[in-house]
This record gives C-alpha cells, sequence and structure tokens, in this order.
C-alpha cells in the first residue's frame, strides 16, 4: 500500500510538471515583428491561404504615404479596404505596383501571404493592440485553425470581414 | 521502484523542456537587464532579487521575417523578404517604432522615397506652417509642424476628413488619440508609436513663465477655499 501512495504521489510531480511545461509552450508569445506591419486576413484563412503580411517600413523607404494613402485609396484602417485577388489582378491596391512593372507580380503568392495562419487583422505594435486588445497568439503548428478562432481573437472591429469570408466562400 | 523513478525521470525531463522553451523564448533579453546572482550559505540564488523583476523584458529589436512572430517561417517566402536590419543600416535612430527615425532620414537626404506611383521626379508640395495648440494640461503645449507631415503626405489625406482645416474647430485630446482617432489615425500605428519616450515630440513648447494651472469648477465653488 505505501509503494502504491508513493507511486501516486511520483506521478502526480510528473502530471504537474506536464501542465506547466505545456502551459509554458502554449503562453502567448509575444510578437517582435517590425512596427506597423499590417496582417490582413479578411479572406485568407477562409481561403486556405496565409494571411498577407503589409511591411509598411519596407514602403515607406521607397514611396511615401501620399501615393497609397491619396493616390490609390488606401483607407488608413487595417483591413478596412477589403481587398481581394481579384481587385489587385485588376489593377488595384497592391496591384497598382505589384504587376510586374513597378515591382514583381501576383505570381509570388508566398512573398506577400507570408502570416502565420490564424493571425487575426491587426497592425502590429498599435497603441490599441498594446493598451486595449489581448495580444494575438500563433497556433500550434501541427493544428489546423479553427474558422471559428480567428474572430474571438480579433479587435471588435475586425470581427465583420472575418464573418464576411465564410460567406464568400460559398458563393464560390 | 522502477516505475517511481520513471515518474522522476519523466518530471525531470519535462521541467528541462519548459526551461528549455523558456529561456529561447526570452533569450533576446539584456544583459544589462540581469543581476549577478549573489550566492547565499549554501549557493541557493534568489530569484527575488533580479534587477526590475516586474518590468517588461527588453524585446528583441528588428527581427528578420522568420523570426519575428507574425512571418510563418515555414512559407519559403518568408525566407526571401528582406530583413528590416538590412535596409535600416545608417538611418537616424530612435527609440520607438522601428527605431528609425523617418522624418530625419527623409529631411537629411538618406532616403528619398517616390512623390508619385511612376514618377520619380515628382516633388512634394510642401507647405512650413507651424500650429500650435495650447493645452489645458500642465504639460508643453503642442506644436503641430506641417513641413514634415506635407513632405509625405497629401492635404487631402487630413483634410478635411480628419481635422477641419480651420481654428478652433477641432476637439483633439489625449483619450481620442490613444483610442487611433485625429492623430492616432496615423500616430500610434504607424507613425511614431505614444509612449512615454515620443510626449515631447509634439509636448514640445514650453509653457509661458506665467502660467497657472487653471482652477477646477470644485474648486471655484468652495466657499471656504
Amino acid at each position: 500500500m505505501i509503494n502504491i501512495k508513493g507511486f501516486f504521489t511520483k506521478w502526480r510531480v510528473a502530471f504537474a510538471a506536464l501542465i506547466a511545461s505545456v502551459a509554458v509552450v502554449l503562453m502567448p508569445q509575444s510578437s517582435t515583428a517590425e512596427y506597423a506591419d499590417v496582417v490582413i486576413n479578411n479572406y485568407a484563412d477562409a481561403a486556405g491561404m496565409r494571411p498577407a503580411v503589409f511591411p509598411h517600413w519596407y514602403h515607406r523607404i521607397r514611396f511615401r504615404c501620399k501615393v497609397c494613402h491619396a493616390d490609390l485609396g488606401f483607407k488608413f484602417k487595417a483591413g478596412g479596404n477589403k481587398i481581394t485577388m481579384a481587385k489587385i489582378i485588376d489593377g488595384q491596391f497592391c496591384g497598382a505596383c505589384h504587376n510586374g512593372e513597378i515591382s514583381w507580380s501576383v505570381e509570388n503568392c508566398g512573398m506577400c501571404h507570408s502570416g502565420i495562419p490564424g493571425t487575426p487583422t491587426s497592425i502590429h505594435g498599435s497603441t490599441i493592440q498594446r493598451l486595449v486588445a489581448p495580444t494575438y497568439k500563433a497556433l500550434p503548428k501541427d493544428g489546423q485553425p479553427a474558422p471559428s478562432d480567428a474572430p474571438a481573437d480579433a479587435a471588435p472591429a475586425d470581427a465583420a470581414p472575418a464573418e464576411a469570408a465564410p460567406a464568400k466562400a460559398k458563393k464560390k | 521502484m522502477k516505475k517511481i523513478n520513471f515518474a522522476t525521470i519523466v518530471a525531470a525531463g519535462l521541467v528541462c523542456f519548459a526551461a528549455g522553451a523558456l529561456a529561447a523564448t526570452e533569450g533576446a533579453t539584456k544583459d544589462s537587464m540581469q543581476l549577478k546572482p549573489v550566492k547565499g550559505e549554501e549557493g541557493k540564488v534568489s530569484a527575488a532579487n533580479t534587477f526590475n523583476r516586474l518590468l517588461k523584458k527588453d524585446k528583441a529589436r528588428n527581427l528578420p521575417p522568420p523570426e519575428d512572430g507574425i512571418h510563418d517561417a515555414d512559407n519559403e517566402g518568408t525566407h526571401v523578404l528582406q530583413p528590416p536590419l538590412v535596409a535600416f543600416e545608417g538611418l537616424p535612430k530612435t527609440d520607438f517604432g522601428n527605431y528609425v527615425d523617418w522624418v530625419q532620414s527623409l529631411q537629411k537626404g538618406f532616403l528619398n522615397p517616390r512623390y508619385d506611383r511612376v514618377d520619380p521626379t515628382v516633388e512634394p508640395l510642401v507647405m512650413d506652417l507651424d500650429i500650435v495648440r495650447e493645452v489645458k494640461a500642465s504639460v508643453p503645449d503642442v506644436v503641430f509642424p506641417h513641413k514634415p507631415h506635407t513632405q509625405w503626405l497629401h492635404c487631402s489625406n487630413c483634410h478635411p476628413a480628419i481635422f477641419i482645416p480651420q481654428k478652433n474647430a477641432n476637439q483633439i485630446n489625449m483619450s481620442a488619440i490613444l483610442l487611433g482617432q485625429k492623430c492616432g489615425v496615423c500616430h500610434g500605428k504607424v507613425s511614431f508609436p505614444i509612449t512615454t519616450l515620443s510626449c515631447k515630440k509634439c509636448h514640445s513648447k514650453p509653457k509661458p513663465d506665467d502660467w497657472k494651472p487653471p482652477l477646477s469648477s470644485a474648486s471655484v465653488k468652495n466657499p471656504w477655499r
């Protein structure tokens, strides 16, 4: 009997250690991405693509804000432009430059669609993200992101486009 | 007995694994933030004595895309992307945001981004006009410089949707800015962030010497004042 009791206490320790190690691994990883990197996940996850990541710093070195935000009509809102690949191929939004003439063309899918699956639409390092909204965490690599996960993590303003995405997929 | 030993080994292994994972995530902390361990009589080290133990750890700056936490390292395209530090070399530095002073970079000629999508010769329409906004609180008054803003942006980006181009027509406060309105449409998202390090970027004009803080209405009404 004494041996069995000892057996259970030891395994209790092992179990606690298991919980602790899992907790550490699953703990929200603080992201160290570049300030103002925009993750755009309006439709990507629902369409089975990685979310697109837009680095402001890279584009700012080459173009002033005015070019995209005044001439091309990009709104000052992450995910607020409802960009689709159809619009890009049509020469709108990203497609104004990413057309093989000013910059590389749309066949380089992975260079934009390079975000970790399941990351909600957000601007990295924004004040609201730091002060109000909970930090997002990366999903485990082997687990497939459930479609319902993204809106739950996203900021309230971003919930609507995420919900609209499955509806669009059905139409197709 | 053999089973008991196995359990302890499993426990120890898991703890080591967890510690390794933690060390990997926090490996980027500065050495200067860590105090040299003080060894007690039995050689134990107290974790309670670490310097600034409740402060956030300094995060690693300007990591390359595969390590930055939002790019998927399993994606081939991620490894084609330019690491930020390659581009930021030689640019003036700041302590926040991208850790690059973008306005200085532009004004000193380190960068010459296009003002037009296709024509690199188009010059921006620059207006050099400082707007002073007196602030009720005791912090320095705000000076809004049109010059750096018009170097990057077009009038139509701010006027009239975000700011009405008329004196005393715009109600601005820090709460609105922190929630992403007015200046906060850009500042705190893409242009320099709102941290305790960057207050003085806007609040830059000291109050006049005879300035006194306004009395609150409760104070004015107080008969025993």
